[in-house]
């Protein structure tokens, strides 16, 4: 058996018994049933399995869940709170932004990632900081501005 | 199957087929009600096939059998809510909100009250799939349709209540009202009780797109709350219990049959299942990592057969063209000869496309469990009653024993009409006895999936000297016939689809042939007119007769300010368009080149796109701007390299698609014409993008490219 590991995602504290070395993402969605972060290259390309770790966007995928012990993990899950959905989920809702979905929970991350770091990006930065997130279904426009939208919003809340 | 000539069919003409009614629906009438709940139930039948059964309003089905060319139904419940039925597929497009939308603006009641259940075969009446931009011209009216039947079955219901004449009520926010008393019922009381159900009358007068209320206004996407809280379930996201997770060993190349095989050290692993069968071999296990440990100890030998590569890729196409041509994949008119002949200009040029991968993010899965011998899988396919055959026929079951459903999928662009991944979860399942489920790689779903076809397009034209065109001659090999007629008026023509031996897996993709015949048309459209020196705008007005088409170029124009000049070294403007599946479609682009690096950025495109009268502008603005986004990659640096039946570049780190740093400013100018009915959306709009690029080049550049994809290494290819 290997020996335990100790994640914290969501606020919430959980022992796994895998290899150290077996993706976060596999963890995440297989072990603890958050299936909200997606699969979508395994090589760090597509961003689809995007989460913050210690408040930073990183790619589930790359990470091997034994550096992820002990750091505090969110997940797409991890956003709404009673029953609120963060703001820019919230925007992301608004403006319609996205088609299939199958990459929002990862631009999602990305951009409250984003937004801890810089709250009020010009479009130039946002796009920039999603570079490492496709969207195949040719949305990009609309996730700008609903990063735009959720940084106003937050802005206007004084967080 | 071991041959890859064989294997490897190409399929350029899948939009051809025509949704036959082939197959029956078993559900009786009273397991419907069963299923349902009592209510109110309309059965919409294909428009063009008589209805088998018909029936006044008020009589209903009794004891007989339900009619077998039922393409959509809905069903009123004695809470009053509707749902509507239906075969198709929600990948994005948004269908699930348009059909709704349909609904409820023909029932008069909310939005919010209507539900959609798509794409479950044993749910849903069967349909031929969701593909060809076919959901809104066919889907949408028949539900249209079966709604207005079922608001009449209601003011039916309820002046039999009042004892007073239909004729005077009225409906409006799911309610009958008598105008005269102002009493009125809701939909829920008078579906109370009731088990009616009714096929649709032949003749049923729809709202006219004038008078819409629901539809034609933008509206939020169905459960969208669900996709950015993480709540939805894709198919790999399903979690069944007792679950195993699939893999499967692939061949080290297309077409290798299996040699030699030694699996004795996986079989003796515990909790690990290992089948072969055939050439296929595959493993399940409680995880993913455990089923893979297993696949990596099996000693498998594979004989290799040799193959082409992505290097002589056109001229294999056209050394392997098949001599016969029938009269479907050709047309001719007039002479070619003569019209040459008489012309003052003449071109002759060559355009090609690669073979480019769809690439949708969810990537190929299945779930499939087996109960009692009967077989249940959800998967993402556009085709999920394709795919109930093609289980029921290779696990010799009758159809009737095989559920296939599909939850809303993360994308497909036509690439998710096969149920590959379905076959290898229910051979793992059926072994293991338990529910698997299988989950393509990214190499996987880069590899063996199937591929937009590449293709070689040869056209010889001439025009007079004020740029009349007089003659067309068009070869298209292998990448298909859709749009592969121009929409200019030539008097003399001959066009021709030549089939040759492919040599990759290939399918529909987003538009199919359309964007490769609309390249090398448009390219071509804009060399003649520069050849004749006259404005490639004014050129294509000028040989156009279609009103519609000519909208959309002039609506482009503007909003892009076409007649505007120049003002930076290395910017260059273009334009394209064309009609195909009853859309049209214009693109202008404005490229920046930097003439040091040669690196080329497309700044600017302005689409205009008519699809009839617009059911969800939202919605469709989406659809646009996101095919556009989409035809960039295929336009400028999407490409399949392969060789010897490898694929070598099966990750996204050496396959480039579009990304933020290349979306350009862009603007979807959108024609509604409410006096047209309503054509999909979904494909037409990508499909003036690489021509309109391409010809903005050469206006930046005066270098023409003549392939698809056109700038993977920036204008010079010598740098890569």
């Amino acid at each position: 058996m290997a020996k335990p590991i100790e994640l914290e995602v969501n606020g919430n504290r959980h022992t796994v018994h895998c290899d150290p070395e077996t993706p976060l993402l596999t963890v995440l969605r297989d072990e603890l049933g958050l299936i909200g972060t997606k699969y979508g290259c395994g090589e760090g390309q597509c961003g689809a399995c995007t989460v913050l770790l210690s408040g930073a966007p990183r790619r589930s995928c790359q990470i091997p869940v034994g550096a992820a012990a002990a750091k505090p993990i969110t997940t797409i899950e991890g956003l709404e709170k009673n029953g609120h959905l963060h703001p820019v989920q919230q925007a992301f809702l608004d403006s319609g932004a996205f088609q299939c979905a199958y990459c929002t929970s990862g631009m999602i991350l990305s951009s409250v990632g984003l937004l801890r770091t810089n709250p009020n990006p010009t479009s130039a930065e946002i796009m920039q900081s999603l570079e490492g997130n496709i969207c195949r279904c040719g949305t990009h426009p609309r996730i700008v501005e609903a990063v735009h939208q959720a940084a106003k919003s937050m802005l206007e809340r004084g967080r | 199957m071991n041959d890859p000539s064989v294997r490897f069919v190409p399929e350029p003409e899948r939009y051809e087929f025509t949704a036959a009614p082939m197959h029956h629906f078993e559900l009786a009438r009273r397991d419907f009600f069963k299923f349902l709940g009592a209510g109110i139930a309309v059965f919409a039948v294909a428009k063009d096939t008589p209805a088998t059964q018909e029936t006044a309003p008020t009589q209903g089905f009794h004891q007989q059998e339900l009619p077998k060319d039922i393409t959509a139904w809905l069903h009123i419940g004695e809470d009053g809510n509707v749902t509507a039925f239906t075969g198709k597929v929600e990948i994005g497009q948004n269908i699930r909100t348009s059909l709704a939308q349909t609904v409820a603006d023909e029932l008069h009641l909310p939005f919010e009250s209507v539900t959609m259940v798509t794409a479950d075969t044993a749910l849903t009446p069967f349909d031929f799939g969701t593909v060809g931009s076919r959901s809104m011209p066919t889907m949408s009216p028949q539900l249209r349709r079966a709604a207005a039947a079922a608001r009449d079955l209601l003011v039916g219901a309820a002046a039999k209540e009042w004892n007073v004449a239909a004729e005077g009520l009225t409906t409006a926010d799911g309610k009958v009202t008598d105008p005269a008393t102002g009493r009125s019922l809701r939909y829920a009381e008078l579906a109370r009780g009731k088990t009616l159900a009714q096929n649709l009358p032949e003749e049923d007068p729809v709202t006219p797109p004038d008078q819409w209320t629901i539809a034609g206004k933008s509206v939020p996407k169905k459960d969208a709350r669900a996709f950015v809280t993480g709540k939805h379930q894709y198919t790999p996201d399903l979690r069944r219990p007792g679950q195993l997770y699939g893999k499967v060993l692939r061949p080290p190349s297309f077409g290798a049959t299996l040699a030699s095989y030694d699996a004795k050290a996986a079989m003796e692993m515990s909790g690990v299942i290992v089948v072969r069968d055939g050439d296929f071999i595959g493993a399940a296990a409680s995880n993913e990592r455990d089923a893979s440990k297993a696949l990596k100890t099996i000693h498998a030998e594979w004989k290799e057969v040799p193959q082409t590569s992505s290097k002589e890729l056109f001229s294999y196409l056209k050394k392997n063209a098949t001599a016969k041509s029938d009269d479907r994949s050709r047309r001719t008119k007039g002479s070619v000869a003569d019209g040459l002949a008489a012309a003052a200009h003449r071109l002759d040029a060559t355009y090609t496309v690669a073979f480019i991968a769809h690439a949708p993010l969810e990537p190929r899965a299945a779930v499939a469990e087996w109960s009692d011998g009967k077989l249940t899988v959800w998967t993402g396919s556009q085709r999920p009653f394709a795919v109930r055959d093609e289980l029921a026929s290779v696990f010799h079951v009758p159809e009737s024993d095989v559920r296939v459903i599909v939850p809303d999928t993360g994308s497909a662009y036509g690439g998710k009409h096969t149920g590959d991944a379905a076959l290898e979860a229910a051979r793992l399942a059926r072994a293991a006895g338990r529910p698997v489920q299988v989950v393509w790689t990214r190499e996987e779903e880069f590899t063996w999936a199937y591929f937009r076809p590449a293709g070689v397009m040869e056209i010889k034209s001439g025009i007079t000297a004020d740029g009349s065109l007089t003659a067309w001659e068009f070869h298209n090999y292998n990448s298909g016939m859709s749009a592969i007629d121009t929409p200019y008026v030539v008097p003399n023509q001959h066009i021709q689809f030549h089939s040759t031996q492919c040599p990759l897996r290939s399918g529909s993709y987003r538009g199919l042939a359309a964007t490769a015949n609309f390249f090398a048309r448009e390219s071509h459209m804009d060399e003649l007119a520069h050849a004749a020196q006259i404005d490639p705008l004014e050129f294509r007005l000028k040989n156009l007769s279609d009103s519609r088409l000519r909208a959309v170029f002039e609506a482009a124009a503007k909003s892009f300010d076409w007649s505007s000049k120049k003002t930076q070294e290395g910017q260059g403007f273009g334009i394209a368009g064309g009609t195909e599946k009853g859309g049209y479609v214009a693109t202008c682009a404005e490229v920046s080149v930097d003439h040091a690096s040669g690196a080329v950025r497309v700044v600017r495109l302005t689409t205009a796109f008519e699809c009839g009268a617009i059911v969800n502008p939202d919605g469709l603005l989406n659809q646009v701007i996101g095919a556009n986004i989409q035809g960039l990659g295929g336009a400028l640096f999407e490409f399949i390299e392969f060789e010897n039946g490898r694929i070598t570049n099966p990750r996204f780190s050496r396959y480039r698609v579009p990304r933020f740093r290349d979306v350009p400013e862009i603007e979807a100018v959108l024609l509604d014409r409410k006096d047209l009915p309503s054509a999909g959306a979904g494909e037409t709009p990508i499909m003036a993008v690489a021509p309109a690029t391409g010809n903005a080049i050469f206006h930046a550049t005066g270098t023409r490219l003549r392939g698809l994809p056109m700038v993977p290494n920036g204008m010079n290819p010598a740098r890569s």
